[in-house]
């Protein structure tokens, strides 16, 4: 199997990707109004300000959509995989896989609650993933 | 622009389509180009504009040998030619040029001299959707549906229905890649491609092409085929993120696209005789009626199934087939532009009669773009 397609970070993305690999998922807020938003950029996209900050994002999401992949690219593998969208508690969306669940409509239910996990990859890059949350 | 200014005097597609293993992708440019030029009665020196997607405006003239005072190279995907129509009805309005060329061609199946696909790791797709494992259009189209049929009360059927009436005015164009009839069952029951979609869900890959010579309402009337007037025309773009859309139930650049050009035309909905939805995928017709305001939310499922948009329906829909029937090379928006101009030519295979309004709503990216042209054969 060929080795999975990764991120390369950017000089504006870099504190999400190490995060990610710390353990932490980072978000940024905006120190003008509040906006909390996602993929990372050093300025706020609903007013513009360049006063914003990183913060650690609780790591809970709802399932929000996602497809079943029945003919996986080369780098992920023979199975069927999930390919969701989760909707983060504090607002914005994100693209993942949904593991430690099986890749079926019966048990991929929208609206589930979901958590962070990070998978560590080659390069020094961990992916963040979301599994079925417990309790 | 001022509405029906700008008329399409020339447009036509590719000599062939489908499968044309013998023509690149520039071949394909060219081939449409001298059969819209054909069409008008136009040659390269009668032009002075030129619009494309995939290649470069530069090397659209430079192999028509057009010398140019216009040219634009706008791409935002598949609906990039609803933008082209859009520009051009500008700039010949404000005397940038007097006559445009806009052109596709691509090279979908058999990949002649096309450009190999990917994007750059450090892109945010790249950071943010590549790594987990999206591959082609759909496994990123249709990522938002379930939220959608969720919300509105829709089903698997639902989508199968689109897919269902679209082949049947695909059978009454001969120039169709698929014809044969086709049942709901034999949609659910198509090899699966993407939970929820299957494969007569999905798209056609196919190769071909179409141009169209845009030029003054004052200049039309001198020329050879039956002017239709730009009434009205709208765009807008989102994100290049399909996961970044801001509600999954909507399209924002549809509305936002749909809106204005309704607004330029000055027309209602009753008014519209012809409808073209660019169908990538068989939710995007849905999401088109909704988001253009031809059905409530929620209702666009029951206005499909019930046969408004089909054969003898009273809002004509995707009349060539559409991309699931007709053709699809990759940037589909130009065959929806052609299929609205046969039709208020009256020379379409699936002619709707007396059509007098029709509107062409494209798509581009994975709801990343939209550009909606409004035509008419009235002066
Ligand atoms: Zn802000």
């Amino acid at each position: 199997m060929p080795s999975r397609i990764l991120p390369q970070p950017t000089p504006e993305t870099q504190h999400f990707w190490d995060g990610c690999r710390e353990g932490v998922l980072k978000l940024q807020r905006c120190g003008c109004c509040a906006h909390v938003y996602f993929p990372p950029r050093p300025f706020c996209p609903d007013c513009s300000s360049r006063d914003v900050e990183v913060f650690d994002a609780s790591g809970k999401a709802l399932l929000w959509s996602y497809v079943i992949n029945h003919r996986p690219r080369p780098d992920m593998g023979s199975e069927p995989h999930s390919i969701a969208v989760v909707k983060l508690a504090e607002g914005p969306q994100m693209m993942t896989n949904i593991v430690e669940c099986p890749q079926e409509p019966e048990f991929l239910v929208l609206d589930m609650p979901v958590e962070v996990v990070f998978a560590e990859q080659e390069g020094g890059i961990s992916l963040p993933f979301f599994k079925p949350a417990e309790g | 622009m001022n509405p029906k200014s700008v008329a399409v005097v020339g447009a036509a597609e590719t000599t062939q389509m489908g499968r044309i293993p013998d023509v690149s992708v520039i071949g394909l440019h060219a081939d449409a180009a001298l059969n819209a030029m054909a069409d008008a009665g136009l040659s390269a020196k009668d032009i002075d504009g030129v619009a494309c997607a995939g290649i470069s405006p530069v090397e659209l003239a430079h192999y028509m040998g057009i010398t140019p005072t216009y040219a634009d190279g706008t791409m935002v995907g598949g609906c990039s030619f609803m933008l082209h129509v859009r520009h051009a009805a500008a700039a010949i309005s404000n005397g940038l040029c007097n006559t445009v060329l806009i052109t596709h061609g691509e090279s979908g199946r058999s990949r002649v001299g096309a450009a190999p696909f990917g994007r750059s790791p450090a892109s945010l797709m790249g950071q943010f959707e590549m790594p987990f494992g999206v591959t082609s259009p759909p496994t990123m189209f249709t990522v938002p549906v379930l939220r959608y049929l969720k919300e509105r009360g829709y089903t698997e059927e639902d989508l199968a229905w689109v897919a269902v009436i679209q082949r049947e005015w695909a059978a009454l164009n001969p120039r169709a890649s698929m014809k044969d009839p086709i049942t709901v069952d034999d949609v659910l029951n198509s090899p699966m491609i993407a939970w929820p979609f299957r494969l007569l869900m999905c798209c056609l890959v196919t190769d071909g092409g179409g141009a169209l010579i845009l030029t003054s309402a004052d200049r039309a009337k001198d020329m050879p085929q039956r002017p239709v007037y730009i009434l009205g025309t709208g765009e807008s773009v989102e994100t290049p993120m399909v996961s970044q859309m801001e509600d999954f139930t909507t399209s924002k650049a549809f509305r936002v696209s749909g809106k204005k050009a309704f607004t330029e035309a000055g027309i209602s909905h009753s008014d519209v005789d012809h409808l073209m939805i660019y169908d990538a995928f068989a939710h995007l017709p849905l999401y088109g009626l909704e988001d253009l305001g031809f059905c409530e939310r929620g209702e666009a499922a029951e206005f499909i199934r019930n046969r408004n948009t089909a054969i003898g329906g009273k809002l004509p829909l995707n009349t060539n087939g559409g991309g699931l029937s007709y053709m699809h090379s990759g940037m589909y928006g130009m065959y929806a532009l052609q299929e609205s101009v046969r039709q208020l030519r009256g020379t379409a295979e699936a002619q709707v009669d007396g059509a007098k309004i029709s509107i062409a709503h494209g798509v581009g990216g994975m709801f990343a773009a939209s550009g909606t042209i409004i035509m008419t054969n009235e002066k």
